[in-house]
């Protein structure tokens, strides 16, 4: 087939396909979204440590270069160990790196057990050191390696807005549908609550329903909790998109055709006209995740969402609470640049769906 | 005009009797009231409390009462004395709680709004008229990094680079030696040096949006017929932009820039923690997590009236620029 044979037979989802390959930036984020993604899932591998185990020896502990050369040599990724002193004023420890300590880093070293998923177990880990420690963001309060913490909270920062989004997707196509496709006062009404609902500020009203939640609920309910609470608000920007699309698809000639061939309500809408608009949702759904995983970070930050033990990025950060400990060991704030660049990401695919569903964007 | 904003006064005032009815619903919430985190507490610091002194001060904060009469109570109270309550926790009326910090968290939030309107529309315009110059490159790269990142990180990363250039910790509103100091000169610069870091954090946060926003309406607007119509006929460039497509890409532009002010009356409250500033962040907090239903139900009913008269107005003054909303 050539060019415009392609171009002619091609199915929608192609032709969008297509059009969003062109957004390099785009891509990228896929790209960066699909690495988190699994490291989150798998991280009981990835990272080199269990994520609770303290090392009482390394609290504190700075970020381990990883170095190639020796000494003029080339012997491969390895790390230096810590040679410990106290600073002879304050009294605190102060790491350097050991030169005549050389760990090197291999691939699937035997490390910490762990059950994958809470099923399969194993011990064998992605990479790792077999003697000494390789401490790739540092350590913590209690010397536990941030790396593996900012990979299992990976799991459950990014997981929350996408069920998150689910929840917000299911209300908003319902709503917003509802307004859309009947129109007059229906929809007032609904819009008016979709402004009200808008103009409370959020963070007060999460913080507020937040602090509603028992002390005594298990994680998983919490985390759940959380998402419900999250996608009450995020619910209503789907549906004004929802609600726009279906206002002018209403009109349109095939739904017209439909309706004078005596099909159902429900035949209309589902078979229909919400296939026109998946390709919008799926962009607005994206655009969403956002708003989720920073609302999540935030009351976890606040203490307000997931506790310790649970690891999320927000919970890690809630380390990182004042200028002291950013000033002495700013390595806390890595779990926030993984934030950044996991909002940054979504904003990036999300801007480019909804590029590439618009088929009249030049 | 005038039918408009009567219009959407009136619209507003049952929306706040709604926000008032859903503050209070949202604090009554978590399961038992004030008394019974209180006995939480004095239980586990090993200190005990009999029934009958229980009884006395239920009946003292009117806990005994059911719910519904504590909110016209509560409301009621607002509304003809201005007495927001008794808050448990200081021991305190909230009306003397709320009083200062407020005032503080209005004026942080007025200042970053007037920042990212400002700041919103100037850059909007660059990057609007010099499409994929470096200067654009750049704004659109801050901007979007700047809506990633969230409002506290932002806060913490701000006081850490400038505690680790200048090694002052900018923390709070006023240097330790000013705080409890009358109003001086001094103490009005010392303010300024403290107070661009939350304005800057939290305008930040929506000028990325606003700028997106303008910036995408002006492209659209510029490569219209007529504006090279009049570039043609020898219309400077300057007034060309300004003239007639910034009027018509500012709409939108004042459209979303009137949801901006919840979106900072909210990042303000976190930022308040962060930042240590006498808002009306950390009350909220320890309010909520200790059930201090008074205090805690009227900084929630503050913070949305406030929103609410926010966006109220701008819906006008998005009125006032946009004729044919007046004839919705």
């Amino acid at each position: 087939m050539d060019k415009t044979e392609e171009l002619y037979l091609a199915s929608e989802w192609k032709l969008m396909w297509w059009r969003f390959k062109k957004n390099k930036l785009a891509v990228i984020g896929m790209v960066i979204l699909g690495i988190l993604y699994v490291l989150g899932i798998f991280c009981e591998f990835f990272s080199p440590y269990d994520p609770n185990r303290i090392f009482a020896r390394y609290v504190y502990a700075p970020p381990q270069k990883i170095h190639f050369f020796h000494e003029g040599k080339f012997i491969g990724p390895f790390v230096y160990g810590y040679k410990m002193e106290r600073d002879p004023e304050t009294f605190r420890r102060i790491y350097k790196e050991d030169k005549t300590k050389i760990y090197k880093i291999k691939l699937f070293v035997h490390g910490d057990k762990y059950k994958l998923w809470n099923t399969w177990e194993s011990d064998v880990h992605f990479f790792g050191v077999e003697e000494g420690t390789i401490f790739l963001f540092g350590t913590d309060r209690l010397g536990r390696d941030v790396f593996s913490r900012i990979l299992y909270g990976a799991r459950i920062s990014t997981t929350i807005g996408l069920v998150g989004v689910f929840l917000s997707m299911v209300l908003g196509i319902i709503i917003g549908g509802i307004s859309g496709y009947y129109g007059g006062k229906i929809d007032n009404f609904i819009q008016r609550t979709i402004e009200f609902l808008i103009s409370i500020p959020t963070i007060p009203l999460w913080m507020a329903l937040a602090a509603a939640l028992p002390r005594y609920w298990s994680q998983i309910k919490v985390y759940f909790a959380i998402t419900v609470i999250l996608s009450l608000i995020g619910w209503t920007g789907l549906a004004r998109v929802v609600r726009s699309k279906f206002l002018s698809l209403k009109d349109e000639d095939f739904v017209v055709a439909a309706r004078l061939a005596g099909a159902s309500e429900w035949r209309i809408i589902f078979k229909h006209m919400l296939p026109s608009l998946t390709s919008h949702l799926i962009a607005s759904a994206t655009l969403s995740i956002p708003g989720m995983i920073l609302g999540e970070t935030g009351l976890s930050f606040l203490g307000l969402g997931l506790r310790p033990p649970a690891i999320s990025w927000g919970v890690l950060l809630q380390e990182a609470q004042n200028i002291r400990t950013v000033a002495l060991y700013p390595w806390l704030l890595i779990p926030g640049l993984f934030v950044i660049i996991t909002v940054l990401c979504f904003n990036f695919v999300g801007d480019g769906l909804r590029d590439a569903a618009d088929p009249y964007k030049t | 005009m005038l039918a408009y904003i009567a219009k959407r006064v009136l619209y507003a005032i049952p929306l706040l009797f709604v926000i008032s009815i859903v503050s209070f619903i949202i604090i009554e919430l978590p399961p038992g009231d004030y008394l019974t985190t209180y006995v939480m507490t004095l239980r586990q610091s090993g200190e005990t409390i009999d029934q009958a002194a229980l009884e006395v001060l239920k009946k003292r904060y009117g806990l005994d009462k059911p719910v519904i009469v504590r909110y016209f109570y509560w409301i009621g109270n607002i509304i003809t004395k201005g007495d927001f309550g008794y808050s448990f926790m200081w021991e305190k009326p909230v009306s003397d709680l709320l009083n200062q910090r407020v005032w503080w968290t209005i004026l942080i939030s007025v200042l970053s709004t007037a920042f990212a309107w400002v700041f919103g529309f100037l850059i909007g315009v660059y990057s609007g008229t010099h499409q994929y110059s470096i200067g654009d490159y750049v704004f659109t790269v801050l901007g979007y990094i700047g809506l990633a990142t969230p409002n506290f990180l932002l806060a913490l990363i701000l006081l850490w680079f400038m505690f680790v250039t200048t090694g002052v910790s900018l923390g709070g509103l006023f240097s330790p030696e000013y705080a409890g100091a009358p109003w001086s000169w001094a103490k009005f610069v010392d303010l300024l040096k403290h107070i661009w870091i939350p304005v800057v954090v939290l305008g930040t946060g929506s000028m990325a949006g606003l700028i997106r926003v303008l910036r995408a309406n002006l492209l659209d607007e510029i490569n219209k017929p007529y504006v090279v119509a009049a570039r043609a006929r020898g219309v400077p460039e300057r007034e060309l932009v300004w003239k007639y497509p910034l009027r018509v890409a500012v709409i939108p532009f004042a459209s979303t820039a009137g949801w901006a002010l919840p979106q900072i009356v909210s990042g303000a409250v976190v930022t308040g923690i962060v930042l240590n500033l006498p808002t009306v962040g950390t009350l909220l907090l320890d309010a909520l997590t200790s059930q201090d239903m008074y205090l805690a139900g009227s900084l929630v009913l503050i913070l949305s009236v406030f929103t609410i008269i926010g966006t109220l107005i701008s819906d006008i003054l998005l009125a006032w620029l946009d004729p044919r909303i007046r004839f919705e």
